[in-house]
């Protein structure tokens, strides 16, 4: 019996043997054939997009698959070329990858690990896709990126904001560009003092599972560090939808500062609950009531509408950046779509040519060149300023934006002002940080597959 | 103490949503016999006319603004509405402030017709169908019909503000002589609650008072018989289903300012209202509505921070919790009639 | 043969046949062919077709003889799943003695449930089961994190080493059967097609004829009969002075070992698991199959789990790139007109198509698609005999009402 785990299809479709019908049964060895999983022998190369395509996430799933294809568009040298002609390195010729066309399949992940794991499967067993990325949410991240451990691809996250995919849950397989609730905190702490004061007191609602766990954490810390108090930490359901119950007792509790660690439509309702129970023109120990959103997206900003107005939270890029990567990406994204990119479509064009630069440089598509490749690999000139991806968690240390929401927007896009770039030493912290899963925490070792 | 009150004012206005979607259920369940799983569908259907009017009335069109540009360099436009134009800016602002409340009464007749549509084209042929069949294509619509919304309106919530009027909250505490700040509500939110009463005692009366109501509850009660007497109960079967699509739709639409819909609105508050009608037991509405606010109250009370600190998790699980101790202890819910629904 | 009747037995044969020569059946078009877009024969399709068959032959002996409506049966397959994890983490690797974990697991915990949910019948035992299974998935996503992994789930790390297995230091283990990867794949290029043998898929189709040929011996026997008479009267069972209760509680059980064995199989081929498995979506998608495939029956549930699972992988694959391929050959206008109508159904609508198809069945096929199936078969053999029809429907066993 042959083994082969994960088997290169696709390679049929290029070196398939004309005259169908009555050859003999070949039998392939993939230890022969291939070096790697779904090793490229044609003139192609198939990458996986695996985004949530139904359910609540669904729109961010439609951005990250439009930046998508506009990657694949520049990689194989159509358009304007986008952040290509900014970023700092210049392996990419626009001749596709290793001079293979960049060909693409696409899943949906339901934002269910489950379905996000078969979805991956098929791109890996069927289409032979050599690297998938994409995703919604953090469960589908850790999830994904586990099969990509095992079954030898790289797997370049899409937006995952929780500290475990590149912390007690890291591989050595699976890289992250977008940051994490630790930099989310770190990142927030001095504007929140610098606007807020230091003496205040905070009341957390958390969503009560691992990616509020590790926001919670990351806020109480760098808060408490800086003098705030926490008054309390209420779990909330992730199926809640209504957080009246959770929001009424706020002013009870003597706090003047409510921190809602929620992401999409959990954020979207328990901010507008916020408002509505009028919680910002009420005045506090001498102090204005004040809200905090750790993790901002303007597709969330335009779902909680005018209630974001003045609120404070941290994002991984917006597309009012003016440095020249940011602006070059919007242009493009912009002249093909209609409207500027989200950050979930940042961070994917980003990892999408971020992976095709490294296997420029490596030489290959084996997943351990293509991960040395990237290890501590340090470029400029996509949109996050100077960036590492550091080596010892496979996490991208970059400028980490704080925002605000727009009192006068101008637009529907419009909806976020930038209001202070948090440099990246401020957010640096080591690889064994115990909100990283501490010293245990390890990427094991790289994975080829086959 | 304030704590309490606090959470009291909080579950009965939950209670009343979930009694609300409740009734529009129970009422099928009682006369029609029908599982509709689509009836989380008709309370989303009801959010979208908010936002379908809210559009209607925004709509606009695009005006150059001079020394201005959009991202990409090119001259900005700006889109004016057209109700501007025809009533002037200011009643225009209030006009379409005040979109939610006008929605009412574009919403009933909307889901009035789709109800009706629905049973005539559908339920109609389901009526002595298995439960299983009823529950697969009535399930199968409610995909259909999401799935239509999310084309149309894409998968992100959508902001549809109460009016300005309604803004901000009442505060209970200094009405009562506790400290200030310490009991706050929301106006929309005792609007809805008191929206909610309103019509849910609207149906009560309905069915209490009038003979078409007489009728109905004869029907309810056996369908046979009340057919043989001359009657066609089909007919008011039918109008029936499409008040509960309107209680269900209006019960949506109020809820908009709430929490910003989105196409799974309905989903979400599905099985929560099976939970609720089954409780509260089957064919009986004073039991949904009963029902619809204990659960209300009670899960309010579980996601204080003090219980939770007990109970962690309890928040999670408090409703199902509730629903199976008072299954056990009362075979058919609340106030459910023999006979219903238990084969 | 094997305690079976004749058509019991070419029943069993057909499914055997079909199972074993799956990837050929399930691979028609080759592989350069823009329909190539729908073979289904890879590892992983191929191995949830059969462990949702497991899933829905179960659920289908509950639902199908009883009457009795679970709406949370994914919990019994969510705790199989989570047991047979832990077993891999801290036993052994082998997948026999996860899998049998799983189904114990299932079966405790569907004891507790089925003794407490069977005091009540019809919606009322719905919503009771429906209860269990959204506050173990509540609780498995928050406040249990520490045993389920919560939101992430768990899988296999490198850190973990079971007790009978001899992992090299930062080696990540693998679901294996005495040394045989669950992965391992023998595949075979015939012209422009590639057929993969799946050392993981026959694993799992062997225990999914093990539970079909089980299932059809529980349909034949007396405790089945019994089991009809519960879903028919349960009254006159009473008057005869029968209790109905060992018998629908028996039924429970053995259908949430059906579950907790798919539970345990989908970790074997897939090791992870996540809480979302429990959620009441699941435990609906369940009850879906097997009344789209046809409730009642015997093969029914096996083609409704197949049908939905082909959905889910297929259809939300096409992107409006593979539609652009296939329709290259018509001229622009046309082309994009016939996209423009084709675009809404799949890749990410492929959930109205979805939709869509459970309406059409239960409108125009009340017996699902087992109907389906005699209804053709019926309009081939109409020179046949009158009487063969009625033998066809008698070996069928009645539909679930």
């Amino acid at each position: 019996m042959t083994k082969s785990n994960f088997t290169r299809r696709g390679l049929l479709k290029t070196s398939a043997i004309a005259g169908a019908g009555v050859a003999l049964p070949t039998i392939f060895t993939a230890q022969s054939a291939h070096a790697f999983t779904n090793e490229p022998t044609g003139s192609s190369v198939t990458l996986g997009f695996n985004v949530p395509q139904s359910g609540p996430y669904a729109d961010e799933g439609a951005d990250e698959l439009r930046a998508y294809e506009l990657a694949v568009e520049h990689l194989n040298g159509g358009g304007d070329g986008g952040m290509m002609n900014t970023f700092s390195s210049k392996a990419l010729q626009g001749n596709g990858i290793l001079g293979k066309e960049v060909k693409y399949v696409t899943g949906d992940t339901q934002t269910k690990s489950d379905a996000a794991r078969a979805s991956a499967k098929s791109m890996i067993e069927k289409d032979g896709a050599i690297m998938i990325t994409g995703g919604s949410s953090s469960g589908v991240a850790v999830a994904v990126q586990a099969l990509c451990q095992e079954a030898g691809v790289i797997f370049m996250a899409g937006l995952t904001h929780s500290n475990d995919t590149t912390g007690k849950d890291r591989k050595a397989n699976g890289f992250r560009h977008f940051f994490n609730s630790y930099m989310s905190g770190a990142a927030l702490a001095p504007v929140l003092a610098a606007n807020y004061g230091t003496d205040r007191k905070a009341y957390h609602l958390t969503a009560d599972y691992n990616w509020g766990y590790t926001t919670e954490e990351a806020v109480k810390a760098s808060t408490e560090a800086m003098g705030w108090e926490t008054v309390a930490a209420v779990k909330t359901p992730l199926t809640q939808t209504d957080f009246s119950s959770y929001i009424a007792p706020v002013l009870q509790s003597g706090a003047d500062t409510l921190v809602l660690n929620h992401y999409g439509g959990n954020m979207v309702n328990s901010l507008t609950n916020a408002v509505q129970f009028g919680l910002r023109d009420k005045q506090v120990n001498g102090k204005d009531f004040q809200i905090i959103v750790p993790l901002y997206s303007r597709l969330m900003a335009k779902g909680a509408g005018a209630n974001v107005k003045g609120i404070f939270g941290s994002t991984n890029w917006h597309w009012s950046l003016t440095d020249e990567g940011s602006q070059a990406f919007v242009k493009s994204f912009g002249t093909k779509y209609g409207f500027p990119p989200s950050q979930a479509a940042h961070t994917t064009y980003v990892q999408a040519l971020l992976y095709a630069d490294a296997v420029e440089r490596a030489g290959s598509f084996a997943p351990c060149a293509v991960a040395e490749a990237l290890e501590d690999f340090e470029f400029d000139g996509m949109g996050n300023g100077k960036t590492l991806y550091r080596g010892a968690d496979h996490q991208c240390f970059k400028d980490v934006l704080v925002v605000k929401g727009k009192e006068n927007p101008d637009s529907e896009f419009d909806l976020l002002e930038v209001v202070e770039v948090t440099p990246v030493d401020q957010v640096m912290y080591s690889p064994d940080h115990p909100q990283m899963g501490g010293a245990e925490a390890t990427l094991g070792t790289c994975n080829n597959g086959a | 103490m304030e704590a309490i009150i606090l959470q009291i004012l909080n579950g009965l206005d939950k209670g009343s949503a979930y009694a609300l979607i409740a009734l529009g259920l129970t009422l099928i369940f009682g006369t029609l016999g029908v599982v509709n799983f689509a009836h989380g569908a008709l309370f989303m259907i009801g959010a979208f006319c908010a936002v379908t009017l809210s559009r209607l009335i925004s709509l606009s069109h695009e005006v150059a603004v001079e020394g201005k540009v959009d991202f990409l360099g090119n001259p900005a436009t700006e889109s004016v509405p057209y109700i501007y134009d025809w009533f002037g800016r200011a009643t225009g602002d209030a006009i379409i402030d005040w979109a939610v409340p006008l929605s009412i009464l574009f919403a009933i007749p909307v889901m009035m017709l789709i109800g009706v549509i629905m049973e005539r084209g559908l339920i109609k042929h389901f009526y002595n169908r298995p439960h299983a069949d009823q529950i697969l294509v009535t399930f199968g619509l409610a995909i259909v019909l999401q799935e239509i919304i999310k084309y149309y309106y894409g998968a992100n919530p959508i902001p549809t503000p109460a009016p300005d009027a309604f803004r901000g909250s009442f505060d209970f505490g200094a009405a009562m002589g506790f400290d200030p700040n310490t009991i706050i509500y929301p106006y929309w939110r005792l609007v809805y609650f008191a929206f909610a009463a309103v019509i849910i005692g609207a149906v009560f009366a309905f069915l209490q008072f009038t003979t078409f109501g007489m009728v109905v509850r004869a029907g309810m009660a056996d369908r046979e018989t009340v057919g043989l007497l001359g009657i066609n109960i089909d007919r008011r079967f039918t109008i029936m289903f499409g008040l509960a699509a309107a209680v269900a739709g209006l019960a949506g639409v109020m809820y908009t300012p709430i929490n910003s819909p989105n196409y799974h609105m309905g989903m979400d508050f599905l099985v929560l209202s099976f939970v609720v009608v089954v409780v509260g037991g089957m064919g009986s509405l004073p039991g949904a509505v009963l029902a619809g606010f204990l659960l209300g109250i009670l899960e309010s009370f579980a996601s204080m921070g003090a219980v939770l600190e007990v109970l962690p998790g309890l928040n999670q699980i408090i409703i199902y919790l509730v629903a199976i101790i008072i299954l056990l202890t009362r075979p058919r819910g609340l106030m459910g009639r023999k006979g219903v629904m238990e084969d | 043969m094997l305690g079976l009747n004749k058509k019991d037995f070419r029943l069993l044969m057909i499914v055997l046949g079909l199972t074993m020569l799956a990837p050929f059946i399930l691979n028609p078009f080759p592989s350069s062919s823009g329909l190539a877009q729908f073979n289904a024969g890879y590892p992983d399709l191929m191995q949830r077709f059969v462990i949702f068959g497991i899933f829905a032959i179960g659920f289908n002996i509950l639902f199908g003889l009883t009457g009795y409506l679970s709406f949370g049966h994914a919990a019994f397959l969510g705790v199989g799943s989570y047991g047979a994890m832990w077993m891999m983490k801290l036993f052994s690797l082998n997948v026999i003695p996860a899998i049998i974990m799983g189904v114990i697991v299932a079966g405790i915990f569907a004891v507790a449930v089925g003794y407490v949910s069977l005091r009540r019948s019809g919606i009322y035992f719905s919503i009771l089961t429906l209860a269990f299974a959204q506050m173990s998935y509540a609780l498995a996503y928050s406040v249990l994190t520490p045993i389920t992994g919560g939101e992430t789930g768990l899988q296999i790390k490198s850190t973990d080493s079971p007790l009978l297995s001899n992992l090299a230091e930062g080696e990540i283990g693998r679901a294996n059967l005495f040394g045989m990867d669950m992965r391992a794949s023998y595949e075979m290029a015939v012209g422009d097609w590639l057929f993969t043998f799946n050392a993981g898929y026959y694993i799992a189709a062997v225990f999914m004829l093990i539970s079909f040929y089980l299932a059809i011996r529980i349909f034949r026997s007396p405790f089945g009969t019994m089991l009809r008479a519960v879903k028919s009267n349960q009254t006159r069972m009473y008057y005869t002075g029968l209790n109905a209760r060992p018998y629908t509680l028996a039924a429970f059980v053995i259908s949430g070992m059906y579950a907790g064995l798919a539970g345990g199989l989908l970790v074997a081929m897939d090791t992870q698991v996540g809480p979302e498995r429990m959620f009441w979506t699941a435990s609906g998608e369940v009850v879906l199959m097997t009344i789209l495939g046809g409730a009642g029956t015997l093969i029914g549930p096996v083609l409704g789990a197949g049908a939905i699972k082909y959905m889910e992988n297929i259809l939300s694959k096409i992107n409006k790139d593979i539609l652009h391929q296939w329709f290259a050959f018509l001229p622009d206008g046309l082309e994009d007109f016939i996209i423009t109508l084709v675009y809404p159904f799949i890749g990410k609508g492929w959930h109205l198509t979805l939709g869509l198809i459970f309406m059409a069945v239960v409108i125009f096929l009340p017996g699902g698609l087992v109907e389906g199936g005699q209804r053709i078969k019926r309009l081939f053999s109409r020179k046949k005999k009158p009487g063969d029809d009625e033998a066809d429907k008698a070996s069928q066993s009645t539909p679930a009402e």
